[in-house]
């Protein structure tokens, strides 16, 4: 019996061997494969299973995280959820993210190797890095004043520190409280559906990601490429241009809202936005010029990251120059966002030079420690020195006693643009109101703040609507608190 | 072992025993060992319920002194039942019996933490008391195991009895396994492992020669007389029976699966093996086409990941096979897995999803060894016994585990078809440990007569 007892042992051995043999297969070598199936939820769970790092607004966070005790365990909280969606945008346990969170997820939820003081080893120990935090270069008065300026109207603020390309403030309405997609709940599903119908578009992000017609803030544009090419070389010269201009190969004719537009000089248009001057000054420069001239300033660009993508702003200028005159004058088929627009007005007031924008300062880990920053951006050269010097100039003119005077601050040099862009078939629609101005308070080296304001209101009448009624003083309000602000760094 | 360990263990020149003349040995009795190793189990059973709260609370669970104490108290009791009445036994048994139960506690306890108002281990402790109780009473009453051999058709009476017991019960989860008196679930499937097997011990031990030398031919055995065939067909009855009757697939794997092993050894015909095989797999056959649930669980097996592509969310193989993956070579520590994602019977069949996740492919490997050394250990007493009762009793005991190891282990980690059955010591299961325990402790009196009986004896 005894060699039957050993048989059997034997054959036990075998089983404890089979055991160990599909073990060890499953647990080292299929292990990969089952961690990434989509059907496994620990990936999803792991991403909740700590606080998400926060995203900072002038050293305090706007966002945090609510320990639910569910499976998904910590959900994101925003303090002034509206206020600041266009830059966090969300986080969602059920759709994903946007904005910030999205491009900086990796480093919120803890993924980024950098996060990691000993990758190997924490690779080794499978500790999962606490979630790091996103400086922004946001300055919390000027976005609130922003906000509060557009109030309930539909519309966009973006201000930029022109010598450096640090957004201060960008600003969406009508927004939405990205706290009410978190979850995972039927609520969050409803949330969802309910933003994504609504014809007021609160998720849509007008600051970056959506083109308006910029209307007579284009001048600016249209005034440096006349000067840099030396079509322009007096600003007080005459212009030779009639009014009403007719398109050149057409018929039309083009108008001015106001009188003295004839054969005015750069500044008086300038000062009053003849729009025929520019349509005509547009046409003398040509389309490879002005073209040029619109690029440099960062229209056509698909690669800008803030770090989110915005969409390009667009200046097509054809051959056609009936259609070239009206690109000038920021109509026809040119568009912008009110990022760009930032961008322009703040070369302007930077001596010419544009610098790329952005919104992250640094990202630290949790304990305080850099993990990057931003560093100084380079800057690109979009108009002679001389040109910048002259254009400011204008733009003074433009709010000490043209159509920007209700954006006035005392003891500060403003200078700005009006615009009111027609746009709808047959210009129907309700004009978007455009204001873009920079300043410069009295005791500063240099400019402090550059400012696009744009505001579509389908309530406000026809005529109320104009660059100088409605936007100037929201651009006022947002250079007046980054004025009164102490400066940063 | 209990040949070579006497002879090994020679007496110090300087304290030879009394009354003992040169030529004989003491045998050691190594309870010291034994004493040891159950301190230390109960030691690594406290270290896990206290990494359990760390991982979770980051605090030292506040019962953690009192469960050391629990496990602590009910381990010497054990010890001490054996140190009085079969101080041969072998040392290992105990301890490991102690280890499992004290890590399945701990994994109970852990799986408790993810669903609250729903513990476990408070029941499974007072569960696990009354099988050490059971162990210490069989260890001091059942003075000698041949004494069971009396009572082999009482045993398989009140097996069958126990077996058909739940047919009167409604089915839970699709099984008709349980009986529930009063607030308690009872599995009396459980007990009846261990009365088949003394039956089994003693009906081959009495047997063995008609069945060792009726057959025929070397490789195809002509079919034994009616009078031996019957007992033999009966048990393959018994086996589908509780298979068609009760849907326990598990179960009658094990009975017939036992029933052969145990044939194996007391026949030493291959020609019974391939019977067996052969009627395993016309009942497997048959059930199989018969039984839905049955058949479900072949495709489950064959194709883990079949309603995830359909869209249904992953089956609870699919989510055991997660588990064992997400654990790796060493685990993501105690309390860190989700295993709980497995869902239903989380505690109980795929309890080993938990000890995969969390204590990784290293820890897993660990627990296989501990069930292969206490295989190892009923076996080794078998060899050394010399009357056929005690052979066939201790190989049939140690096959209980040995079987029921790898039918539950290899269901959950896609080995073979999943079967609904109990970790031994480890899984959530109040009958299963009290049996558990019932074993531990025939298989101690059994291999303190092995090892006693070369006590004194002159060294070969």
């Amino acid at each position: 019996m005894t060699r039957y007892i050993q048989h059997a042992a034997a054959f036990c051995v075998l089983l404890l061997v089979a055991l160990l043999v599909n073990t060890a297969w499953l647990q080292v070598l299929q292990a990969p494969s089952y961690g990434v199936n989509p059907a496994n939820r620990r990936p999803t769970i792991a991403r909740y299973e700590q606080p998400r790092g926060d995203i900072l607004v002038g050293g305090r966070a706007v966002t945090g995280s609510r320990d639910t005790g569910e499976q998904l365990r910590y959900e994101r909280i925003y303090t002034d959820g509206p206020l600041y969606a266009p830059v966090t945008g969300f986080a969602s346990q059920r759709y994903g993210t946007a904005f910030l969170e999205h491009s900086e997820d990796e480093l919120l939820s803890g993924t980024d190797p950098m996060l990691a003081g000993f990758p190997l080893w924490n690779g080794f120990t499978r500790v999962q890095s606490p979630g790091g935090d996103v400086v922004t270069t946001l300055n919390p008065a000027a976005q609130r004043a922003a906000f509060d300026g557009l109030g309930t109207r539909k519309g966009a603020v973006v201000a930029i520190e022109p010598t450096t390309g640090r957004i201060l403030a960008l600003v969406s309405t009508p927004s939405y409280d990205p706290a009410e997609l978190s979850g995972n709940g039927p609520a969050v599903a409803a949330a969802w559906a309910r933003l994504n119908d609504d014809p007021e578009k609160p998720m849509l992000n007008r600051a970056v990601r959506q083109t308006y017609p910029p209307g007579s803030t284009f001048k600016v544009i249209t005034a440096a490429a006349a000067l840099d090419a030396g079509v322009v070389r007096d600003l007080d010269a005459r212009t030779d241009s009639p009014d009403p201009y007719r398109l050149p190969g057409s018929t039309a004719r083009l108008v001015n809202e106001g009188e003295g537009c004839r054969d005015a000089s750069l500044r008086f248009a300038f000062e009053w936005s003849c729009n025929t001057v520019f349509a005509k000054l547009g046409v003398d420069v040509g389309a490879a010029g002005m073209e040029a001239a619109a690029r440099s300033f960062g229209f056509d660009d698909p690669t800008l990251r803030i770090p989110f993508s915005v969409v390009p702003s667009t200046f097509d200028a054809p051959e056609d120059r009936a259609q070239r005159a009206l690109s000038s004058i920021g109509q026809y088929n040119t568009r912008a966002t009110p990022l760009q627009m930032a961008m322009v007005a703040a070369a302007v007031a930077n001596g010419g030079q544009v610098r790329s924008p952005y919104l992250v300062e640094r990202t630290t880990r949790s304990g305080g420690s850099t993990v990057s920053a931003a560093g100084s951006r380079p800057a690109r050269q979009v108009m002679r020195p001389t040109t910048a010097v002259r254009l400011r100039e204008l733009m003074t003119d433009v709010v000490e006693e043209g159509t920007g005077r209700n954006a006035a601050i005392p003891d500060a040099t403003v200078g700005g643009k009006t615009g009111t862009a027609q746009h709808g078939i047959g210009n129907q629609g309700t004009p978007y109101a455009w204001f873009i101005s920079w300043a410069q308070g009295d005791d500063d080296m240099d400019p402090r703040v550059a400012v696009a304001v744009v505001v579509e209101d389908a309530s406000a009448r026809r005529g109320d609507i104009s660059g100088g009624g409605t936007a100037a003083p929201i651009a006022k309000a947002v250079m007046e608190a980054v004025l009164h602000s102490p400066r940063a760094g | 072992m209990t040949k070579a360990g006497p002879t090994a263990a020679a007496p110090p020149p300087s304290a030879p025993h009394p009354s003992a003349p040169t030529a004989t040995v003491r045998l050691p009795r190594r309870r010291g060992v034994e004493l040891s190793l159950i301190v230390l189990a109960v030691l690594l059973s406290v270290y896990g319920y206290c990494a359990v709260g760390l991982a979770k609370h980051g605090t030292v669970p506040p019962g953690a002194a009192g469960y050391g104490a629990g496990l602590g108290v009910l381990a010497l009791l054990a010890h001490t039942a054996v140190r009085l009445r079969a101080p041969y036994a072998d040392p290992l048994l105990l301890p490991i019996g102690v280890l499992l139960n004290g890590l399945g506690l701990v994994l109970i306890y852990r799986l408790d933490l993810e669903t609250p108002g729903e513990e476990a281990a408070p029941a499974q402790l007072v569960w696990s008391t009354l099988g050490v109780a059971l162990f210490t009473l069989v260890v001091l009453v059942l003075r000698d195991y041949r004494w069971l051999q009396r009572y082999s058709y009482v045993s398989v009476v009140a097996a069958l009895a126990l077996l058909t017991l739940p047919i009167l019960f409604p089915p839970l989860n699709g099984a008709r396994i349980w009986i529930r008196v009063g607030g308690f679930s009872i599995q009396p499937g459980e007990f009846a492992k261990v009365l088949l097997a003394v039956f089994f011990a003693a009906y081959l031990a009495a047997n063995r020669g008609a069945l060792t030398y009726t057959g025929g031919r070397r490789w195809w055995p002509r079919l034994p007389p009616g009078r031996v065939l019957g007992p033999v067909v009966a048990i393959w009855l018994l086996s589908v029976g509780v298979l068609v009757l009760e849907r326990d697939l598990g179960t009658s794997l094990l009975f017939f699966g036992l029933f052969v092993v145990m044939l194996y050894v007391a026949t030493g015909r291959t020609g019974w093996i391939a019977v067996g095989l052969m009627l395993a797999a016309a009942g497997a056959v048959a059930v199989g086409w018969l039984e839905p649930h049955v058949h479900s669980r072949v495709a489950e097996w064959l194709h883990p990941f079949a309603s995830i592509e359909a869209g249904q969310g992953p089956g609870q193989v699919a989510q055991s096979l997660f588990s064992f993956a997400a654990g790796g070579v060493l685990g993501r520590g105690l309390g860190l897995g989700h295993s709980i994602l497995v869902g239903f019977a989380a505690k109980s069949d795929f309890i080993l999803a938990t000890a995969g996740e969390e204590l990784g492919l290293a820890g897993l490997s660990a627990v296989f060894l501990l069930y292969a050394l206490l295989v190892e250990r009923g076996y080794r007493a078998g060899l050394a016994l010399r009357d056929p009762f005690g052979r066939l009793l201790a190989v049939g005991l140690a096959s209980i585990v040995a079987l029921q190891v790898f039918v539950i282990a290899g269901g959950v980690t896609g080995l073979i078809p999943l079967t609904g059955m109990a970790m031994p010591f480890l899984a959530q299961g109040g009958s299963s440990v009290v049996t558990n325990w019932m074993i531990v402790a025939l298989l101690i009196r059994v291999s303190h007569v092995a090892r006693r009986q070369y006590d004194g004896k002159v060294a070969p």
